[in-house]
Protein backbone atom coordinates (compact mmCIF):
# COMPACT_ATOMS: atom_id res chain seq x y z
CA UNK A 1 0.00 0.00 0.00
CA UNK A 2 1.24 3.49 -0.73
CA UNK A 3 1.72 5.51 2.44
CA UNK A 4 0.09 8.94 2.67
CA UNK A 5 2.60 10.10 5.27
CA UNK A 6 6.18 8.86 5.24
CA UNK A 7 8.40 10.47 7.86
CA UNK A 8 12.07 9.54 7.97
CA UNK A 9 14.57 10.55 10.64
CA UNK A 10 13.00 13.95 11.32
CA UNK A 11 14.60 16.08 13.98
CA UNK A 12 13.52 19.25 15.77
CA UNK A 13 15.39 21.43 18.22
CA UNK A 14 14.44 24.85 19.53
CA UNK A 15 17.21 27.37 20.02
CA UNK A 16 16.11 29.94 22.60
CA UNK A 17 18.13 32.99 21.71
CA UNK A 18 16.52 35.11 24.40
CA UNK A 19 17.60 32.60 27.06
CA UNK A 20 21.26 32.71 26.21
CA UNK A 21 20.96 30.42 23.21
CA UNK A 22 19.82 27.34 25.14
CA UNK A 23 19.22 24.38 22.85
CA UNK A 24 15.97 22.62 23.61
CA UNK A 25 15.92 19.23 21.89
CA UNK A 26 12.35 18.21 21.04
CA UNK A 27 12.48 15.01 18.99
CA UNK A 28 14.94 13.20 16.78
CA UNK A 29 14.88 10.11 14.58
CA UNK A 30 11.13 10.43 14.04
CA UNK A 31 10.28 7.67 11.57
CA UNK A 32 6.85 6.22 10.80
CA UNK A 33 4.32 5.85 8.02
CA UNK A 34 0.57 6.25 7.82
CA UNK A 35 -1.53 4.48 5.21
CA UNK A 36 -4.86 5.55 3.74
CA UNK A 37 -7.77 4.70 6.01
CA UNK A 38 -5.50 4.29 9.01
CA UNK A 39 -5.49 6.22 12.28
CA UNK A 40 -2.15 6.34 14.06
CA UNK A 41 -2.26 7.60 17.63
CA UNK A 42 0.86 9.16 19.11
CA UNK A 43 1.44 8.18 22.72
CA UNK A 44 3.79 9.42 25.39
CA UNK A 45 3.73 11.73 28.39
CA UNK A 46 3.19 15.48 28.20
CA UNK A 47 6.26 17.19 26.81
CA UNK A 48 7.40 14.14 24.83
CA UNK A 49 6.89 16.06 21.59
CA UNK A 50 3.57 14.72 20.30
CA UNK A 51 2.13 18.11 19.34
CA UNK A 52 5.48 19.14 17.87
CA UNK A 53 5.40 16.12 15.56
CA UNK A 54 1.89 17.05 14.38
CA UNK A 55 3.09 20.60 13.72
CA UNK A 56 6.06 19.27 11.78
CA UNK A 57 3.72 17.18 9.60
CA UNK A 58 1.56 20.26 8.99
CA UNK A 59 4.60 22.36 8.05
CA UNK A 60 3.99 24.68 10.98
CA UNK A 61 7.28 23.78 12.68
CA UNK A 62 10.38 23.54 10.56
CA UNK A 63 12.61 20.45 10.82
CA UNK A 64 16.36 20.61 11.44
CA UNK A 65 16.85 17.50 9.32
CA UNK A 66 15.01 14.49 7.98
CA UNK A 67 12.07 14.13 5.66
CA UNK A 68 8.33 14.74 6.01
CA UNK A 69 7.01 12.86 3.01
CA UNK A 70 3.43 13.71 2.08
CA UNK A 71 1.49 12.18 -0.80
CA UNK A 72 0.03 15.26 -2.48
CA UNK A 73 -1.98 14.89 -5.68
CA UNK A 74 -0.41 11.52 -6.39
CA UNK A 75 3.23 12.48 -5.86
CA UNK A 76 5.35 12.30 -2.72
CA UNK A 77 6.71 15.68 -1.70
CA UNK A 78 9.02 16.51 1.18
CA UNK A 79 7.27 19.13 3.26
CA UNK A 80 10.44 19.75 5.28
CA UNK A 81 12.08 21.16 2.15
CA UNK A 82 9.01 22.65 0.42
CA UNK A 83 8.56 26.28 -0.59
CA UNK A 84 5.90 28.26 1.32
CA UNK A 85 3.56 28.17 -1.68
CA UNK A 86 3.85 24.39 -1.87
CA UNK A 87 3.08 24.07 1.82
CA UNK A 88 -0.04 26.21 1.31
CA UNK A 89 -1.10 24.06 -1.63
CA UNK A 90 -0.62 20.91 0.44
CA UNK A 91 -2.72 22.41 3.24
CA UNK A 92 -5.44 23.43 0.85
CA UNK A 93 -5.86 20.12 -0.90
CA UNK A 94 -4.18 17.45 1.21
CA UNK A 95 -3.70 18.04 4.96
CA UNK A 96 -6.27 19.22 7.47
CA UNK A 97 -5.38 20.03 11.05
CA UNK A 98 -7.64 20.20 14.08
CA UNK A 99 -5.67 22.16 16.62
CA UNK A 100 -6.19 21.96 20.36
CA UNK A 101 -7.76 25.40 20.50
CA UNK A 102 -9.87 27.35 18.08
CA UNK A 103 -8.09 30.34 16.64
CA UNK A 104 -10.92 32.21 15.02
CA UNK A 105 -10.99 35.63 13.46
CA UNK A 106 -12.95 38.13 15.56
CA UNK A 107 -16.42 39.02 14.27
CA UNK A 108 -16.79 36.04 11.90
CA UNK A 109 -19.97 34.01 12.46
CA UNK A 110 -19.59 30.41 13.61
CA UNK A 111 -21.24 29.04 10.48
CA UNK A 112 -18.73 30.92 8.32
CA UNK A 113 -15.77 29.84 10.47
CA UNK A 114 -16.80 26.25 9.74
CA UNK A 115 -17.65 26.79 6.06
CA UNK A 116 -14.47 28.73 5.26
CA UNK A 117 -12.24 25.79 4.21
CA UNK A 118 -14.84 24.73 1.64
CA UNK A 119 -15.27 28.27 0.29
CA UNK A 120 -11.49 28.60 0.04
CA UNK A 121 -11.55 25.36 -1.93
CA UNK A 122 -13.98 26.89 -4.40
CA UNK A 123 -17.39 25.71 -3.18
CA UNK A 124 -20.35 28.13 -3.46
CA UNK A 125 -21.06 29.92 -0.17
CA UNK A 126 -24.62 28.58 0.16
CA UNK A 127 -23.56 24.96 -0.34
CA UNK A 128 -20.63 25.35 2.03
CA UNK A 129 -22.89 26.84 4.69
CA UNK A 130 -25.38 24.04 4.27
CA UNK A 131 -22.67 21.47 4.94
CA UNK A 132 -21.35 23.49 7.85
CA UNK A 133 -24.86 23.54 9.31
CA UNK A 134 -25.18 19.74 9.06
CA UNK A 135 -21.91 19.24 10.87
CA UNK A 136 -22.69 21.81 13.59
CA UNK A 137 -26.03 20.13 14.07
CA UNK A 138 -24.37 16.73 14.46
CA UNK A 139 -21.97 18.18 17.00
CA UNK A 140 -24.90 19.57 19.01
CA UNK A 141 -24.21 23.27 18.47
CA UNK A 142 -27.70 24.82 18.61
CA UNK A 143 -28.74 26.73 15.51
CA UNK A 144 -29.31 29.94 17.47
CA UNK A 145 -25.53 30.16 17.97
CA UNK A 146 -24.55 29.74 14.33
CA UNK A 147 -24.67 33.44 13.49
CA UNK A 148 -22.55 34.43 16.50
CA UNK A 149 -18.75 34.51 16.52
CA UNK A 150 -17.44 31.60 18.62
CA UNK A 151 -15.25 33.83 20.83
CA UNK A 152 -17.80 33.89 23.66
CA UNK A 153 -18.63 30.16 23.53
CA UNK A 154 -17.65 27.69 26.24
CA UNK A 155 -14.45 25.65 25.85
CA UNK A 156 -16.38 22.57 24.76
CA UNK A 157 -18.44 24.52 22.22
CA UNK A 158 -15.34 26.14 20.73
CA UNK A 159 -13.72 22.73 20.50
CA UNK A 160 -16.73 21.39 18.59
CA UNK A 161 -16.68 24.36 16.20
CA UNK A 162 -13.01 23.61 15.67
CA UNK A 163 -13.76 19.95 14.97
CA UNK A 164 -16.50 20.87 12.51
CA UNK A 165 -14.10 23.19 10.70
CA UNK A 166 -11.45 20.46 10.60
CA UNK A 167 -13.73 17.65 9.46
CA UNK A 168 -15.73 19.57 6.85
CA UNK A 169 -13.27 19.21 3.98
CA UNK A 170 -12.62 16.02 2.09
CA UNK A 171 -8.86 16.02 2.56
CA UNK A 172 -6.87 12.77 2.38
CA UNK A 173 -4.84 13.51 5.56
CA UNK A 174 -6.16 14.75 8.89
CA UNK A 175 -4.15 15.63 12.00
CA UNK A 176 -6.01 15.70 15.31
CA UNK A 177 -4.56 17.28 18.44
CA UNK A 178 -6.68 16.25 21.43
CA UNK A 179 -10.00 16.52 19.59
CA UNK A 180 -12.06 15.19 22.51
CA UNK A 181 -10.27 16.86 25.43
CA UNK A 182 -13.06 19.15 26.60
CA UNK A 183 -16.08 17.24 25.32
CA UNK A 184 -18.81 15.42 27.19
CA UNK A 185 -19.56 11.73 26.57
CA UNK A 186 -22.24 12.35 23.94
CA UNK A 187 -20.01 14.60 21.87
CA UNK A 188 -17.01 12.28 22.24
CA UNK A 189 -19.17 9.59 20.66
CA UNK A 190 -19.93 11.92 17.74
CA UNK A 191 -16.21 12.51 17.20
CA UNK A 192 -15.49 8.77 17.28
CA UNK A 193 -18.16 8.29 14.60
CA UNK A 194 -16.72 11.11 12.48
CA UNK A 195 -13.25 9.52 12.68
CA UNK A 196 -14.70 6.14 11.65
CA UNK A 197 -16.36 7.79 8.62
CA UNK A 198 -13.09 9.40 7.59
CA UNK A 199 -11.38 6.00 7.82
CA UNK A 200 -13.97 4.47 5.52
CA UNK A 201 -13.28 7.29 3.06
CA UNK A 202 -9.60 6.31 3.10
CA UNK A 203 -8.36 9.32 5.07
CA UNK A 204 -4.98 8.87 6.78
CA UNK A 205 -5.02 10.29 10.31
CA UNK A 206 -2.52 11.04 13.05
CA UNK A 207 -4.06 11.82 16.41
CA UNK A 208 -3.13 12.73 19.96
CA UNK A 209 -5.67 11.43 22.45
CA UNK A 210 -5.15 11.13 26.17
CA UNK A 211 -8.44 9.41 26.94
CA UNK A 212 -7.72 5.63 26.96
CA UNK A 213 -11.23 4.71 25.97
CA UNK A 214 -11.27 7.01 22.93
CA UNK A 215 -7.78 5.94 21.96
CA UNK A 216 -8.91 2.32 22.01
CA UNK A 217 -11.88 3.19 19.81
CA UNK A 218 -10.02 5.12 17.10
CA UNK A 219 -6.42 3.82 17.01
CA UNK A 220 -5.36 1.30 14.40
CA UNK A 221 -1.79 1.56 15.57
CA UNK A 222 0.06 3.35 18.34
CA UNK A 223 3.39 5.08 17.82
CA UNK A 224 5.28 5.64 21.05
CA UNK A 225 6.87 9.08 20.90
CA UNK A 226 9.26 8.40 23.81
CA UNK A 227 11.32 6.34 21.35
CA UNK A 228 11.99 9.63 19.52
CA UNK A 229 13.20 11.39 22.65
CA UNK A 230 15.96 13.73 21.58
CA UNK A 231 19.31 13.20 23.25
CA UNK A 232 19.88 16.31 25.37
CA UNK B 1 -6.62 33.30 6.33
CA UNK B 2 -8.02 31.66 3.22
CA UNK B 3 -5.41 30.15 1.02
CA UNK B 4 -4.85 31.79 -2.32
CA UNK B 5 -5.86 29.93 -5.41
CA UNK B 6 -2.34 29.03 -6.44
CA UNK B 7 -1.67 26.85 -9.37
CA UNK B 8 1.63 25.13 -8.93
CA UNK B 9 3.09 26.42 -12.18
CA UNK B 10 1.84 29.98 -11.87
CA UNK B 11 4.13 32.79 -12.87
CA UNK B 12 5.06 35.45 -10.34
CA UNK B 13 3.38 38.84 -10.55
CA UNK B 14 6.28 40.79 -9.10
CA UNK B 15 9.92 39.81 -8.72
CA UNK B 16 12.45 41.80 -6.69
CA UNK B 17 16.10 41.02 -7.33
CA UNK B 18 18.91 42.20 -5.03
CA UNK B 19 17.14 45.47 -4.23
CA UNK B 20 19.25 47.99 -2.35
CA UNK B 21 18.86 51.62 -1.41
CA UNK B 22 21.30 53.94 0.31
CA UNK B 23 20.73 57.45 1.58
CA UNK B 24 24.25 58.81 1.64
CA UNK B 25 26.18 56.44 3.87
CA UNK B 26 23.07 54.88 5.36
CA UNK B 27 21.94 51.62 3.76
CA UNK B 28 18.17 51.64 4.23
CA UNK B 29 17.60 48.48 2.27
CA UNK B 30 20.16 45.80 1.42
CA UNK B 31 20.00 42.98 -1.09
CA UNK B 32 16.31 42.08 -0.91
CA UNK B 33 15.05 39.40 -3.29
CA UNK B 34 11.69 37.63 -3.46
CA UNK B 35 8.86 36.69 -5.80
CA UNK B 36 5.19 37.49 -5.23
CA UNK B 37 2.50 35.38 -6.87
CA UNK B 38 -1.06 36.33 -7.83
CA UNK B 39 -3.39 36.16 -4.83
CA UNK B 40 -0.52 36.02 -2.37
CA UNK B 41 -0.35 38.27 0.70
CA UNK B 42 3.17 39.10 1.87
CA UNK B 43 3.73 40.95 5.14
CA UNK B 44 6.90 42.91 5.75
CA UNK B 45 7.42 43.23 9.49
CA UNK B 46 10.05 44.93 11.61
CA UNK B 47 10.39 47.88 13.93
CA UNK B 48 10.61 51.55 12.92
CA UNK B 49 13.76 52.21 10.94
CA UNK B 50 14.16 48.60 9.80
CA UNK B 51 13.77 49.68 6.17
CA UNK B 52 10.32 48.27 5.54
CA UNK B 53 8.73 51.49 4.28
CA UNK B 54 11.74 52.20 2.06
CA UNK B 55 11.35 48.72 0.60
CA UNK B 56 7.66 49.37 -0.09
CA UNK B 57 8.55 52.55 -1.95
CA UNK B 58 11.18 50.74 -4.01
CA UNK B 59 8.74 47.96 -4.87
CA UNK B 60 6.06 50.40 -5.97
CA UNK B 61 8.49 52.39 -8.09
CA UNK B 62 8.12 55.55 -6.02
CA UNK B 63 11.79 55.53 -5.14
CA UNK B 64 14.66 54.64 -7.45
CA UNK B 65 16.84 51.76 -6.23
CA UNK B 66 20.60 52.15 -5.75
CA UNK B 67 21.01 48.56 -6.89
CA UNK B 68 18.93 45.66 -8.15
CA UNK B 69 15.56 45.80 -9.88
CA UNK B 70 11.86 45.06 -9.70
CA UNK B 71 9.96 43.42 -12.52
CA UNK B 72 6.18 43.35 -12.79
CA UNK B 73 4.07 41.17 -15.03
CA UNK B 74 1.69 43.52 -16.84
CA UNK B 75 -1.87 42.57 -17.78
CA UNK B 76 -0.65 41.46 -21.21
CA UNK B 77 1.50 38.82 -19.46
CA UNK B 78 4.83 40.51 -20.23
CA UNK B 79 7.19 41.12 -17.30
CA UNK B 80 8.65 44.64 -17.37
CA UNK B 81 11.44 46.20 -15.35
CA UNK B 82 9.86 49.08 -13.39
CA UNK B 83 12.89 51.29 -13.95
CA UNK B 84 12.34 51.16 -17.72
CA UNK B 85 8.70 52.27 -17.55
CA UNK B 86 7.97 55.80 -18.63
CA UNK B 87 6.34 58.20 -16.18
CA UNK B 88 2.99 57.91 -17.99
CA UNK B 89 3.09 54.11 -17.93
CA UNK B 90 3.95 54.10 -14.26
CA UNK B 91 1.11 56.48 -13.46
CA UNK B 92 -1.25 54.33 -15.47
CA UNK B 93 -0.21 51.26 -13.46
CA UNK B 94 -0.94 53.16 -10.27
CA UNK B 95 -4.39 54.16 -11.47
CA UNK B 96 -5.41 50.74 -12.72
CA UNK B 97 -3.54 47.57 -11.83
CA UNK B 98 -2.09 48.77 -8.52
CA UNK B 99 -3.49 50.23 -5.36
CA UNK B 100 -1.70 51.94 -2.52
CA UNK B 101 -3.32 52.18 0.90
CA UNK B 102 -1.54 54.73 3.08
CA UNK B 103 -1.52 54.71 6.85
CA UNK B 104 -2.93 58.24 6.81
CA UNK B 105 -6.08 58.29 4.66
CA UNK B 106 -5.52 62.01 3.98
CA UNK B 107 -2.55 60.98 1.84
CA UNK B 108 -4.62 58.64 -0.30
CA UNK B 109 -7.85 60.64 -0.50
CA UNK B 110 -8.90 64.08 -1.60
CA UNK B 111 -10.30 65.32 1.66
CA UNK B 112 -12.39 68.18 0.31
CA UNK B 113 -14.30 66.42 -2.47
CA UNK B 114 -17.18 64.01 -1.94
CA UNK B 115 -16.73 60.32 -1.14
CA UNK B 116 -18.46 59.45 -4.40
CA UNK B 117 -16.02 61.59 -6.35
CA UNK B 118 -13.07 60.04 -4.52
CA UNK B 119 -14.11 56.62 -5.75
CA UNK B 120 -15.36 57.80 -9.14
CA UNK B 121 -12.15 59.65 -9.92
CA UNK B 122 -10.21 56.38 -10.34
CA UNK B 123 -12.86 55.17 -12.78
CA UNK B 124 -12.76 58.38 -14.81
CA UNK B 125 -8.98 58.07 -14.97
CA UNK B 126 -9.41 54.79 -16.81
CA UNK B 127 -11.92 56.24 -19.26
CA UNK B 128 -15.34 55.81 -17.63
CA UNK B 129 -17.50 58.76 -18.60
CA UNK B 130 -21.09 57.80 -17.88
CA UNK B 131 -22.06 59.73 -14.75
CA UNK B 132 -24.86 57.36 -13.71
CA UNK B 133 -22.71 54.27 -14.02
CA UNK B 134 -19.86 55.87 -12.14
CA UNK B 135 -22.20 56.87 -9.33
CA UNK B 136 -23.77 53.42 -9.19
CA UNK B 137 -20.39 51.74 -9.02
CA UNK B 138 -19.22 54.19 -6.35
CA UNK B 139 -22.37 53.49 -4.26
CA UNK B 140 -21.81 49.81 -4.70
CA UNK B 141 -18.26 50.12 -3.40
CA UNK B 142 -19.28 52.27 -0.44
CA UNK B 143 -21.67 49.49 0.55
CA UNK B 144 -18.96 46.87 0.17
CA UNK B 145 -16.72 48.77 2.59
CA UNK B 146 -19.64 49.24 4.99
CA UNK B 147 -20.17 52.98 4.45
CA UNK B 148 -23.78 54.20 4.46
CA UNK B 149 -24.61 55.28 0.89
CA UNK B 150 -26.44 58.29 2.35
CA UNK B 151 -22.95 59.71 3.02
CA UNK B 152 -21.88 59.53 -0.65
CA UNK B 153 -22.02 63.30 -1.17
CA UNK B 154 -20.13 64.14 2.02
CA UNK B 155 -16.43 64.86 1.92
CA UNK B 156 -14.12 62.48 3.82
CA UNK B 157 -13.04 65.26 6.14
CA UNK B 158 -16.47 64.80 7.76
CA UNK B 159 -15.79 61.05 8.19
CA UNK B 160 -14.34 59.22 11.20
CA UNK B 161 -10.84 57.70 10.96
CA UNK B 162 -12.17 54.20 10.35
CA UNK B 163 -14.57 55.40 7.63
CA UNK B 164 -11.81 57.34 5.92
CA UNK B 165 -9.65 54.24 5.84
CA UNK B 166 -12.50 52.17 4.39
CA UNK B 167 -13.12 54.86 1.79
CA UNK B 168 -9.45 54.81 0.83
CA UNK B 169 -9.74 51.07 0.33
CA UNK B 170 -12.83 51.47 -1.86
CA UNK B 171 -11.05 54.10 -3.95
CA UNK B 172 -8.15 51.71 -4.49
CA UNK B 173 -10.15 48.61 -5.28
CA UNK B 174 -12.73 50.10 -7.65
CA UNK B 175 -10.48 49.58 -10.70
CA UNK B 176 -9.95 45.92 -9.76
CA UNK B 177 -6.19 46.08 -9.25
CA UNK B 178 -4.16 42.89 -9.12
CA UNK B 179 -1.63 44.20 -6.61
CA UNK B 180 -2.19 46.45 -3.61
CA UNK B 181 0.54 47.96 -1.45
CA UNK B 182 -0.45 48.76 2.12
CA UNK B 183 1.58 50.80 4.55
CA UNK B 184 0.40 50.19 8.15
CA UNK B 185 -3.27 50.30 7.07
CA UNK B 186 -4.58 49.78 10.61
CA UNK B 187 -2.09 52.07 12.34
CA UNK B 188 -3.62 54.93 14.27
CA UNK B 189 -7.09 53.35 14.54
CA UNK B 190 -8.89 52.30 17.72
CA UNK B 191 -8.68 48.58 18.44
CA UNK B 192 -12.37 47.93 17.68
CA UNK B 193 -12.14 49.90 14.44
CA UNK B 194 -8.97 47.98 13.56
CA UNK B 195 -10.69 44.61 14.00
CA UNK B 196 -13.49 45.65 11.68
CA UNK B 197 -11.08 46.93 9.05
CA UNK B 198 -8.96 43.77 9.21
CA UNK B 199 -12.06 41.65 8.77
CA UNK B 200 -13.07 43.65 5.76
CA UNK B 201 -9.60 43.57 4.20
CA UNK B 202 -9.35 39.87 4.78
CA UNK B 203 -12.57 39.06 2.95
CA UNK B 204 -11.95 41.52 0.10
CA UNK B 205 -8.44 40.16 -0.50
CA UNK B 206 -9.76 36.59 -0.72
CA UNK B 207 -12.79 37.47 -2.86
CA UNK B 208 -10.87 39.59 -5.35
CA UNK B 209 -7.84 37.26 -5.39
CA UNK B 210 -5.59 40.26 -4.70
CA UNK B 211 -1.85 40.11 -4.30
CA UNK B 212 -0.88 42.34 -1.39
CA UNK B 213 2.38 43.61 0.04
CA UNK B 214 1.62 44.95 3.48
CA UNK B 215 4.05 46.74 5.76
CA UNK B 216 3.16 46.43 9.42
CA UNK B 217 4.84 46.41 12.79
CA UNK B 218 1.86 44.54 14.22
CA UNK B 219 2.42 40.78 14.12
CA UNK B 220 -1.26 40.14 14.81
CA UNK B 221 -2.09 41.95 11.56
CA UNK B 222 0.51 39.86 9.74
CA UNK B 223 -0.95 36.66 11.18
CA UNK B 224 -4.49 37.55 10.24
CA UNK B 225 -3.86 38.79 6.71
CA UNK B 226 -0.69 37.29 5.26
CA UNK B 227 0.42 33.97 3.85
CA UNK B 228 4.08 34.75 4.07
CA UNK B 229 6.25 37.17 6.08
CA UNK B 230 9.62 38.79 5.69
CA UNK B 231 11.22 40.04 8.90
CA UNK B 232 13.45 43.08 8.37
CA UNK B 233 16.18 44.47 10.56
CA UNK B 234 18.78 47.05 9.67
CA UNK B 235 17.67 47.08 6.02
CA UNK B 236 18.07 43.34 5.58
CA UNK B 237 15.56 40.52 5.42
CA UNK B 238 16.72 38.35 8.32
CA UNK B 239 14.02 35.69 8.23
CA UNK B 240 11.30 34.70 5.81
CA UNK B 241 8.76 31.91 5.47
CA UNK B 242 5.13 30.96 5.89
CA UNK B 243 3.52 33.33 8.36
CA UNK B 244 2.55 30.66 10.89
CA UNK B 245 6.00 29.04 10.62
CA UNK B 246 7.83 32.24 11.32
CA UNK B 247 5.50 33.31 14.14
CA UNK B 248 5.16 29.89 15.82
CA UNK B 249 8.73 28.69 15.24
CA UNK B 250 10.89 31.81 14.91
CA UNK B 251 14.58 31.09 14.38
CA UNK B 252 16.42 34.38 14.45
CA UNK B 253 17.09 36.12 17.77
CA UNK B 254 15.37 39.29 16.59
CA UNK B 255 12.27 37.42 15.37
CA UNK B 256 12.10 35.58 18.69
CA UNK B 257 12.24 38.92 20.45
CA UNK B 258 9.41 40.33 18.29
CA UNK B 259 7.23 37.26 18.81
CA UNK B 260 7.88 37.11 22.55
CA UNK B 261 6.82 40.73 22.89
CA UNK B 262 3.22 40.07 21.81
CA UNK B 263 0.67 39.95 24.57
CA UNK B 264 -1.27 36.68 24.55
CA UNK B 265 -4.79 37.08 23.11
Amino acid sequence: MTAMIDIADAKKTFTMHLQGGIELPVVSGVTFQVNPGECVVLSGPSGAGKSSILKMIFGNYRCDSGRIGIRHRGALIDLAAAEPRQVLNVRRSTIGYVSQFLRAVPRVATIDVVAEPLIAGGMARADARARAGELLHRLNIPERLWQLPPATFSGGEQQRVNIARGFISDLPILLLDEPTASLDAANRTVVVALVAEKKRQGVAMVAIVHDDEIRHLIADRIVDVTSFAAAA
Amino acid sequence: MADPDMRENDEPLLVATSLSKSFGRIAACRDVSFALYPGEVLAIVGESGSGKSTLLQLLSGQLAASGGHVSYRMRDGVARDLATLGEAERRFLFRTDWGFVHQDPAQGLRMAVSAGANVGERLMAVGWNHYGRIRDTASDWLTRVEIDVARIDDAPRTYSGGMRQRLQIARNLVTEPRLVFMDEPTGGLDVSVQARLLDLLRSLVAELHLAVIIVTHDLAVARLLSHRVMVMKGGRVIETGLTDQVLDDPREPYTQLLVSSILPP
